[in-house]
């Protein structure tokens, strides 16, 4: 009998391991209010001034739209490209040994350590046409900098440790055994990759490239140096709102600031919604 | 018998608290003079001299310390709490927009000389040595194989000068023809290759990337820039008809008077019409009005006509709203 009753007085709260459960939850729920509900708040309240033809108006504007098609595009493209590369370089920091490798691992986090006015100057300078890579690729008709090209270049670079960083820790759990298993029943390595270590990456993959392009949306700093600002070609979303504020129009700064917001919240749940069902597909729909 | 002491005490005390008060009062005075961006040497330059100055005629040691950002984001720092007792822009605007607040009095412009502007500039051309492309005028910056450098109208006070320059010339040459005028303007402002958001940021294209065959800023700003980088690489064109830039000063009053500040402020913005301060400007290659100045200068900055804002735009506010404002003049012009 009281070794049955002693689960269950346990059980009254199975998952509280630490103490202090009232405590952490209060002091997350007032960092949150504080760090990302109240600038909310006040961004919503800049709205309420606008009416809500004046409200489309603002974020329906020819030249606002073309940047929203910049901004979209150069991001989508960022994005993609840093799916790619930013598996590629959490596998080789994952299952491969070579002298600086250490190195590597900690440089991933630059793009975050470095102020992005900075990242963005430092890329200019390579990619204009008397700069070191300039140089090399405008013989072959490849503009970079000043280019929609560079837009994308620069929000790569922001928003690559999105990928690595999120990707990186699900391949380290992720045993080699696996692999050789799957090569041992037969696959070749391409099916082993498709069939066996892709499905285990693909949230992880998708969370960090949903980050990745989310990230870029917002990117102002790096791009702002590399963009060109050109009406209709390249100037970003974030430039147009840095634009209203000049204006010290703060509702149409506001307006066109939700509408990245918006874009921003739908990706990011709808990542998170089919995260949920792939990762429930995955363990227990197979049976 | 009883009063006495009592009285001798309370005097006592008085002047101890005077004695104790007056040193350190005078100390802790400190003028905050919020400016504009481009204006960290030319400050720290005339700081410096206003301290002796004042420390020579009142005989009070006191502080004077710099803020400096784009001039609207500035503006918009005091609306939010910044306590500056002077403001030093570059655009009327941003002095406006604090007195629509209250900040500045009503009638700021009439409060010093020169509507409020102790100096001067207007908007030339820089342009690569033995200037190639043969550059004299506005009307040189609308050919088909001329490319622009100047910092986006939309973020940039300085390249509204540029526009309303390259308007004012336009409305001159074609003799007021609104449509010869927008076509014009037009294809002025498909020349440009790189719109950055400020001065700075042209230059950097210009100079540093090679960008362009004209970099069109500030007559300062270019000839500073031609100071720094060779006389021998660049050459300044200053076209026969042009914009004047006045660059407004202003006391935020009621700053001041929570800061105690309001004598040392007002001092401090009459200081910048002394012949002193004017020289300093002048040096920084800004244009002044003090007459001696004027004349000791007088190499350095060619004649040439100044249009005003006033006149041919119908003041700041009118052009701002008509040229600059969310579906204005440029966003039409530069509309595909």
């Amino acid at each position: 009998m009281s070794t049955r009753a002693l689960p269950f007085a346990i059980g009254s709260a199975p998952k509280r391991v630490l103490p202090g459960f009232g405590l952490s939850l209060g002091v997350s729920l007032l960092f949150i209010s504080l760090v990302l509900l109240l600038p909310m708040t006040g961004l919503f309240g800049q709205l309420a001034g606008l009416s809500l033809a004046e409200y489309w108006a603002i974020i329906s504007d020819g030249r606002v739209v073309a940047s929203y098609t910049v901004t979209i595009g150069a991001a989508a493209v960022a994005a993609l490209v840093n799916g790619a590369f930013g598996l590629l370089l959490a596998w080789v920091l994952v299952r491969y040994e070579f002298p600086g490798k250490r190195l590597l691992d900690a440089l991933m986090d630059l793009p975050f350590a470095l102020p992005t006015a900075v990242a963005g100057i430092t890329l200019a300078t390579l990619y204009s046409s008397n700069g070191w890579m300039g140089r090399l690729l405008e013989p072959l008709g490849l503009q970079v900098a000043y280019t929609w090209v560079g837009i994308a270049l620069a929000m790569a670079f922001t928003s690559i440790p999105f990928v690595v960083r999120t990707v990186q820790p699900v391949l380290e759990d992720l045993p080699v055994e696996v692999d050789e298993a799957a090569l041992t029943l037969g696959a070749n390595d391409g099916t082993a990759f498709r069939r066996v270590i892709l499905p285990h990456l693909w949230p992880a993959l998708v969370t960090g490239t949903g980050l990745a392009f989310v990230r870029s949306l917002g990117e102002f700093g790096a791009i702002i140096f590399i963009a060109g600002n050109m009406p209709y070609e390249t100037e970003i979303t974030a430039l147009m709102i840095f634009v209203r504020l000049q204006e010290y129009d703060y509702a149409g700064a506001s307006a066109i600031a939700s509408v990245v917001l918006f874009v921003s919240l739908a990706l990011l749940l709808a990542i998170n919604i089919w995260q949920g069902r792939f990762i429930k597909r995955l363990h227990g729909g197979g049976g | 018998m009883t009063l006495r002491p009592l009285f001798q005490r309370s005097l006592l005390a008085i002047a101890l608290g005077a004695g104790l008060a007056g040193p350190v009062q005078a100390a802790e005075r400190e003028l905050l003079n919020s400016s504009y961006d481009i204006a960290r040497e030319l400050f720290s330059a005339i700081n410096p001299e206003f301290i002796a100055h004042w420390q020579e005629s009142q005989g009070e040691e006191v502080a004077v310390s710099q803020s400096h950002g784009g001039s609207s984001a500035q503006a918009r720092a005091i609306m939010q709490g910044l306590r500056a007792d002077v403001v030093t822009y570059n655009q009327v605007t941003d002095v406006q927009v604090l007195a629509d607040e209250g900040l500045v009095a009503e009638e700021w412009q009439q409060a010093f000389d020169n509507n409020a502007s102790p100096y001067y500039s207007t908007t030339a051309f820089l342009v690569r040595k033995d200037n190639p492309k043969g550059i004299e005028s506005w009307d040189d910056l609308a050919r088909e194989d001329v490319r622009l450098v100047f910092p986006n109208p939309k973020t940039s006070g300085n390249g509204r000068y540029t526009y309303l320059a390259a308007w004012g010339f336009a409305d001159q040459h074609f003799d007021g023809d609104e449509e010869q005028i927008r076509d014009f303007m037009r294809t002025f402002l498909r020349n440009v290759t790189v719109f950055d958001t400020g001065g700075r940021g042209a230059t950097t294209s210009f100079i540093e990337r090679g960008l362009g065959d004209v970099l069109i800023s500030f007559e300062s700003e270019v000839n500073n820039i031609r100071g720094e980088y060779g006389s021998d690489d660049y050459e300044v064109i200053v076209p026969p008809i042009s914009i004047l830039a006045e660059f407004p000063v202003a006391v935020v009053e009621p700053n001041a008077e929570r800061n105690g500040t309001l004598d040392l402020a007002q001092a401090y913005v009459e200081y910048l019409y002394s012949e002193e301060a004017q020289r300093t400007l002048a040096g920084f290659n800004y244009r002044v009005h003090h007459e001696a100045v004027v004349e000791e200068f007088a190499d350095l900055f060619p004649e040439t006509e100044l249009l005003r804002v006033e006149d041919i735009f119908g003041g700041w506010d009118q052009a701002m709203e008509t040229h600059f404002g969310s579906g204005g003049l440029l966003d039409q012009l530069q509309r595909r």
